[in-house]
């Protein structure tokens, strides 16, 4: 589904990733955790060109993003992403958020676009706030938003930018919950999280970052009993 | 010592000049608002040399004073391009050009202070450019920027009486007239303060409006 060869992205003479290649599966669910600064979210970011590569390639579905001809529109609107701060617009009620882009890009008309929006809100159990703006809403609940506009839209991939990093404590397991509700559904998740219980419990795939690499690339259970590197080691001494 | 009745016969031309004034501030802002949003694409496109070409522009308008550059447009346009141009015309046309310069800064000012988590979003969901800036990026700009446009018509308003300095028939000319005609300048020049004063504040009022309705979503 996602395949990174040899990705690598400087910002300026900051070397941020170094060389990485990685395959996730359609379906899959990867946790990608690591130290700050490790290049985590850097990574994650190119999987969506928010990051222009500095050099390797990036493929989608056989599909080399990086090509010219192809048009990264088309590419978005099938690899969503969930941000930290949720980046609902503020100019929009809870529905229009949700309705915009399947409106604008998927062409759906108002009504299906209403309809998927309401089941979705359902979902997420705030179908009550739809004609509400974002500024009414806490940070738990504007994240639960920003998932069911992305799922909207349908895609085939999911990007978690650290969702609950900017949560206040008794928020994050709302938003986990409803993360964890959409694993195994066949949507290919990529998450980035400092949620190490979590990420056991729910990742299929292990990455660990560390100084712009990809040091460990393992199951879960594997990392967290039997870390090989001696940074993954160092790094699990210090969240655990 | 004050005689107010003297002003009694000179009473519908003022009603005349006022509606000029207003006619005049609203042709200049309509003038800034659209050219000065042309002007704003123009400084957040892409494109080095229409970018300097606009920054330049602006640094000109902002760097001299309006008064000359109303004397330039007046004066100099009949000699340059054997056209008469009128005085109104060339009001317009000079407050336009020199508000436009202002609106565009405020405007970009606006469009930089929107949430770069608010293009992400829209990108990250595949919504093309253009959309993004229109549905998205504009009508939050357009709400940070909305004081400072009332600002600026507030300023074209009272700027507007130095085009009474080209002959325009407006409040400050009525008062200027009524004044060599009567030799009364405290009245004829207090009741053009006062107008401008309820103008102003009729604007102000306007602005406070608009900001409560743009505010719904906070």
């Amino acid at each position: 589904m996602i395949r990174l060869e040899h990705l690598k992205k400087n910002f300026g003479d900051l070397e941020v990733l170094k060389d990485i290649s990685l395959e996730i599966n359609k379906g899959e669910v990867v946790a990608i955790i690591g130290p700050s600064g490790s290049g985590k979210s850097t990574m994650l970011r190119c999987m969506n060109l928010l990051e222009v590569p500095t050099g390797g390639n990036i493929f989608i579905d056989g599909k080399n993003i990086l090509d010219k001809d192809v048009k990264i529109t088309e590419i978005r609107k099938n690899v969503c992403m969930v941000f930290q701060h949720f980046n609902l617009f503020h100019n929009m009620t809870v529905l229009k958020n949700m309705t915009y882009a399947p409106m604008v890009v998927n062409k759906l008309n108002k009504k299906e676009a209403e309809e998927k929006a309401m089941a979705l809100l359902e979902r997420v159990g705030l179908a009550e706030k739809a004609n509400e703006y974002p500024s009414r809403l806490s940070g738990g609940q504007k994240q639960r938003v920003a998932i069911a506009r992305a799922l909207a839209m349908e895609p085939e991939v999911l990007l978690f930018d650290e969702p609950t990093s900017a949560l206040d404590p008794e928020m994050v397991k709302e938003v986990l919950d409803v993360i964890q509700n959409l694993t195994h559904t066949g949507i290919t998740m990529a998450l980035v999280t400092h949620e190490m219980g979590f990420a056991k419990e729910v990742a299929d795939r292990i990455c660990f970052l560390d100084g712009g690499l990809l040091v460990e690339n393992t199951t879960p259970k594997e990392f967290f009993e039997n870390p090989k590197s001696e940074r993954a080691k160092q790094f699990l001494s210090t969240v655990l | 010592m004050l005689n107010f009745t003297i002003l009694q016969d000179y009473l519908p031309t003022l009603w005349q000049a006022v509606i000029l004034t207003l006619e005049f501030t609203l042709l200049s802002t309509i003038v800034g608002f659209l050219w000065g949003i042309i002007l704003t694409l123009i400084k957040i496109s892409k494109v080095k040399p229409l970018v300097l070409l606009a920054q330049f522009y602006t640094s000109i308008f902002r760097g001299t004073p309006l008064l000359v550059q109303l004397m330039l447009i007046y004066y100099a346009t009949p000699q340059l391009l054997n056209y008469q141009i009128t005085a109104l015309q060339a009001g317009v046309l000079t407050f336009g050009l020199n508000s436009a310069a202002y609106i565009s800064e405020s405007i970009r000012g606006g469009i930089l202070s929107v949430d770069k988590g608010q293009w992400e979003a829209a990108m990250s969901l595949g919504v093309p450019r253009y959309r993004l800036l229109c549905d998205i990026v504009f009508p939050q700009a357009f709400k940070n920027t909305l004081p400072s446009l009332v600002n600026e018509s507030i300023a074209l308003l009272k700027d507007s009486s130095m085009v009474s300095i080209i002959g325009v028939a407006d409040t400050m000319r009525w008062a200027s007239l009524v004044q060599a005609k009567t030799f009364r300048a405290f009245e004829a020049f207090i009741v053009a303060a006062i107008v401008y004063y309820i103008l102003v504040m009729a604007l102000t009022a306007l602005g406070r409006y608009l900001e409560r309705r743009v505010r719904v979503s906070d």
